[in-house]
């Protein structure tokens, strides 16, 4: 039996770059690579992909470039390989990877997909109540589109114990996908959750990849980081007794510090005492790190406390459109142009009778992004944007708002500048709304595949 | 002296929903106290006014050297929902690095980005 195990990250979400991926196969001597494709809306915008278009296959877009990019050295090493991006489709994602081995010529290889996150048809009767506003999720009947569970790491084990090479998964909590190696190696008890808080804790650290290389922090004068086009994903060598170090392949940019850490660590959590995931109640507090060598911080005791008697269930819902679109002032009075220019939009907007549950038209270069937390003293820009977006029930609505800034073309102020209508200027909202399930009614089904 | 918290910690944001949360780190264990006493919840709130529009909750981590800020009802009533260009809120971290702090003479050696003051 191992007394440490080599887990690298292979994505930290769906347009993550392929390369660092890559080069953690080759170069990382892993043991584990973890890849985590899914925002809180993919599985929606999947289901409505699939509704639109039945050759879509329910998988992630990117699986064949990330499978191509990795599986030879994954083969080579004998790495494991454990991914979300099966989205709604788990069983056709493992059918490609297979289809992928057999083009490498890697015969005899187990992979596995795990099933049984989905649970649409069976929301209503599973969940009462609406997190976020307390009304029952009988509500969302009319605008369902899809309902799943956040599975944790169990069912990953389960598949590495029946000798899976490659597990892919629809919905996982995202540590769980980093934990499961920890759990099936060290053969950790589910209910550990003294063992469990130090994994799952770790996999928060790993879940959003570069984020803890060096990613997202580079802030020049302040916080300099070496090549910052050149990040490697993390590297956790995870001890027996859930210790770990961070760190990362050496040839890359970025760095792993004890400020990237704790910026990763804090990060998407709310209660640091009481961070919850399907296996078990994380408490960062009691946390302690200590950088050991350059790139190389270790982490250790992170709490656990047992996990919830529940699991968490999203639920995607069709809410109407959002239009948008932007044009442009430069110069002298930019601002000044571009405040009029706000004021015929609004006018325009009356007149062509625009219904929108909201309207927001910022000058984008003074407040598009902190809105009213922008300083009142913040400095009158050379360059703005003005740029619009409503949100309605139609889509015919929402072309309104493209359609107005068309006309700002030839009707609008002097010195507009527009970009050519080139992109789509309408999108589908899909809400997310939270509920919670019994977790002894939520059953995970594994299915194998060999190549 | 005035200071502006970018020279004193250092921060990120998260999503969930509509809720955004925003973590500060000091700079050095010995500039904690006077993040922990100076940047209160209320202040955090009020710093962001108009853009937050819910609750502000303040977590202390005192092994990290660090506050967590959970701000209810920061994005635009969630990320897919949102007419900020900013849907993910991730660039909202960046504006509390505004917010001044009084920092006495003594402390003044463990500030960051100096040649920034």
């Amino acid at each position: 039996m191992k007394d440490i195990i080599r887990i690298g990250s292979g994505a930290a979400w769906w347009g993550d770059r392929v390369e660092p991926a890559a080069l953690n196969a080759e170069k990382g001597d892993l043991d584990y690579l973890c890849f985590e494709t899914m925002a809180e809306a993919t599985v929606s915008a999947a289901q409505v992909r699939a509704r639109r278009d039945p050759s879509f296959p329910g998988y992630d877009t990117y699986l064949d470039d990330r499978m191509r990019a990795v599986l030879p050295h994954c083969m080579k090493r004998g790495t494991k390989i454990i991914t979300n991006q099966g989205w709604i489709n788990p069983d056709a994602a493992a059918r490609r990877v297979v289809h992928w081995l057999k083009e490498f010529g890697y015969t005899g290889v187990k992979v596995a997909s795990v099933n049984g996150s989905l649970i649409t048809e069976h929301v209503l009767e599973l969940t009462d109540t609406i997190l976020e506003n307390g009304q029952p999720t009988s509500t969302l009947t009319s605008n369902l589109i899809s309902a799943e569970v956040y599975q944790g790491a169990e069912p990953i084990v389960e598949a590495l114990k029946a000798g899976a090479q490659i597990v892919i998964t629809g919905r996982v909590a995202d540590p769980s996908i980093f934990m499961a190696p920890m759990m099936y190696e060290f053969e950790w008890d589910p209910l550990d959750h003294v063992k469990l808080g130090q994994g799952n804790g770790l996999g928060h650290l790993l879940e959003c990849g570069a984020q803890v290389t060096g990613g997202y922090f580079a802030d020049p004068g302040f916080k300099d980081v070496p090549e910052p086009w050149n990040f490697g994903f993390p590297i956790a060598e995870v001890s027996r007794d859930g210790s770990a170090i961070i760190t990362k392949v050496s040839s890359t940019g970025g760095q792993v510090t004890l400020e990237t850490v704790k910026e990763q660590m804090l990060y998407e959590v709310h209660d640091p005492a009481n961070y919850l995931t399907p296996d078990v109640v994380v408490d960062f507090t009691t946390a302690r790190i200590e950088q050991v060598g350059p790139d190389r911080v270790k982490v250790s005791h992170i709490g656990g406390k047992p996990r919830t008697p529940t699991l968490k269930v999203s639920i995607g819902c069709t809410e109407g459109f959002i239009g948008e679109d932007m044009f442009f002032y430069a110069g002298p009075g930019a601002l000044r142009r571009a405040e009029i220019a706000k004021k015929v939009l609004e006018e325009r907007f009356k007149i062509v009778n625009l219904q929108a549950e909201e309207i927001r038209i910022d000058y984008l270069g003074l407040n598009a992004i902190h809105g009213d937390a922008t300083p009142s003293d913040a400095p009158e820009p050379y360059e703005i944007a003005v740029r619009v977006a409503a949100r309605t029930k139609t889509r015919e609505e929402a072309a309104k708002v493209g359609r107005e800034v068309d006309g700002m073309a030839v009707s609008g102020i002097a010195h507009t500048g527009k970009r050519v209508p080139h992109q789509d200027r309408t999108r589908e909202v899909i809400g997310v709304w939270s509920s919670l399930v019994p977790r002894e009614r939520i059953t995970p089904s594994i299915n194998y595949f060999m190549s | 002296m005035k200071v502006k918290l970018q020279h004193v910690a250092h921060a990120r944001s998260g999503d969930k929903g509509d809720t955004s949360n925003i973590a500060v780190f000091a700079y050095a264990p010995e500039l904690y106290p006077l993040l922990k006493e100076q940047l209160t919840a209320p202040r955090f709130k009020a710093f962001y006014a108009g853009a937050i529009k819910g609750t502000v909750t303040r977590y202390e981590v005192d092994n990290l050297h660090a506050m967590n800020f959970v701000a209810q009802g920061a994005l635009g009533g969630g990320v897919s929902r949102s007419l900020c260009l900013d849907n993910y809120g991730k660039a909202l971290s960046a504006a509390i690095l505004g917010f001044e702090l009084d920092v006495p003479e003594s402390l003044q050696g463990f500030l960051r980005g100096k040649d920034l003051l």
